[in-house]
């Protein structure tokens, strides 16, 4: 808890969430390096940029402003690859929505499971929080 | 004068929202979900609000990375449902209440809480899906609806502290409109949910009834919970729960719960549901 009042530091406050496993927080430097990367997601929402982009992903890609790493990391559908490129995930649902996958799906390819395992372990009441909360702590 | 009645917070996960639209509510797996709610129903049926505060975020559907508000209230005299990549819901437009909306704007930017204001834009499931799981399929939705966009995707959010004085805030608001209307709050998102990366599937069921109690009876050291916390304990989407607390806030000083309800998992996420009530 912090106490009442308290106010945090910019630097200290954003130097924590590099202390989460397996997480990449939603940071300002995420969101200025991902810009193009999710507006380009942002885009499926139209019906007319979703059949463009299935008629030719990679055409389709050669009107946003992204790096080259950023473009492969899409067509490959490596999402943590483009979460560490500045991807979020609510953006990056536009792209497995396109795809037809569900948020379960997409999510499953995130983690070191497959499809059925995940699931699985979602119906057993989910990854448990022992030993994934912070890297230096181990707890 | 209008008054805060009554504070609702509810999981707003997309998939309810597709077992609602597909009559899947009743199945094995998504009725234990749905019972949770049939009290509320009967009871939102018993109680008749007038105006319903919505608090929810935005998934990348009304707001792009153009714009990032932190706190918004929409204005306008109706939403329509977003299209988020599948075609948009099938639900009734969303009704506004702009003269109450532009009163509570007007008196929070007064308050010093400097809203954006919406007058124009589509809401998605973290509004609709509420809204399906408290009213089912009418065919017009019985309430209006002040939608307060809060912005938990791109660091900082705000406090939770800062949701909570907004909660205040807003009651005060509400309290000062001279129309007699019963006003509902609802908070919603949430509970533990992490949707990205390798911990992704993480869910604290302890954790998250801890945070259940924390908004019934009289304490407030919810507001205090730093970001790290529902980080750490809750996974990287359990910072929707900052949304619960703007609802608890404008319920003032005490609140009795009428009605809670706890399901792992739908999805990716944990349902928590509660339906509280001003003591004061």
């Amino acid at each position: 808890m912090t106490a009442p009042g308290e106010k945090q530091n910019i630097h200290d406050y954003l130097a924590e969430f590099d202390d989460i496993p397996g997480t990449r927080v939603f940071t300002a430097a995420r969101a200025r390096k991902g810009y193009w990367l999710n507006q380009f997601a942002m885009s499926l929402m139209k019906p007319e940029n979703r059949d463009a982009w299935k008629a030719d992903e990679r055409k389709y890609l050669e009107n946003w402003p992204m790096s080259d790493e950023q473009k492969e990391a899409i067509l490959a559908r490596d999402y943590n690859r483009c979460l560490d490129l500045g991807g979020n995930v609510y953006f990056l649902a536009k792209v497995f929505s396109t795809d037809g996958l569900s948020f379960a799906e997409a999510v499953s390819t995130m983690t070191d499971m497959t499809f059925p395992e995940y699931r699985e372990m979602m119906n057993k009441g989910g990854r448990s929080p022992q030993g994934n909360r912070s890297i230096k702590g181990g707890y | 004068m209008a008054r805060i009645t009554a504070g609702v917070a509810s999981s707003h996960v997309p998939l309810l929202g597709v077992a609602v639209d597909q009559g899947k509510t009743g199945d094995d797996y998504f009725g234990p979900i749905f019972a949770g709610y049939e009290w509320t129903k009967q009871w939102e049926k018993e109680t008749k609000p007038d105006v319903v505060i919505l608090v929810y975020n935005d998934h990348a559907s009304a707001f792009d990375m153009k714009i990032i508000p932190t706190f918004a209230i929409g204005c306008g005299e109706r939403y329509k449902s977003a299209d988020e990549g599948w075609g948009p819901r099938p639900v009734p437009d969303v009704e506004g209440h702009p003269d109450l909306a532009w009163h509570i704007a007007q008196s929070l930017i007064l308050d010093e809480f400097d809203m954006t204001i919406i007058n124009e834009m589509d809401v998605d499931h973290g509004l609709t899906v509420p809204l399906s799981m408290m009213f089912g399929q009418p065919d017009k939705w019985p309430v209006k609806v002040v939608p307060l966009a809060v912005n938990v995707v791109t660091y900082p959010v705000p406090s939770g502290n800062r949701c909570w004085a907004l909660g205040e805030a807003i009651k005060r608001a509400v309290e000062s409109f001279p129309e007699d209307l019963n006003v509902q709050i609802w908070g919603t998102g949430g509970m533990s949910h992490q949707l990205q990366g390798p911990r992704a599937g993480l869910l604290n069921r302890e954790w998250d009834n801890k945070f259940l109690d924390l908004l019934i009876g009289d304490t407030d050291a919810a507001r205090y919970i730093p970001h790290l916390e529902y980080l750490r304990e809750t996974g990287s989407e359990g910072i929707e729960m900052v949304m619960w607390l703007v609802m608890r806030g404008a319920l003032g000083k005490t609140t009795k719960c009428l009605h809670r309800h706890y399901h792992i998992p739908c999805s990716n996420t944990a349902i928590g549901h509660l339906v509280l009530e001003p003591t004061e």
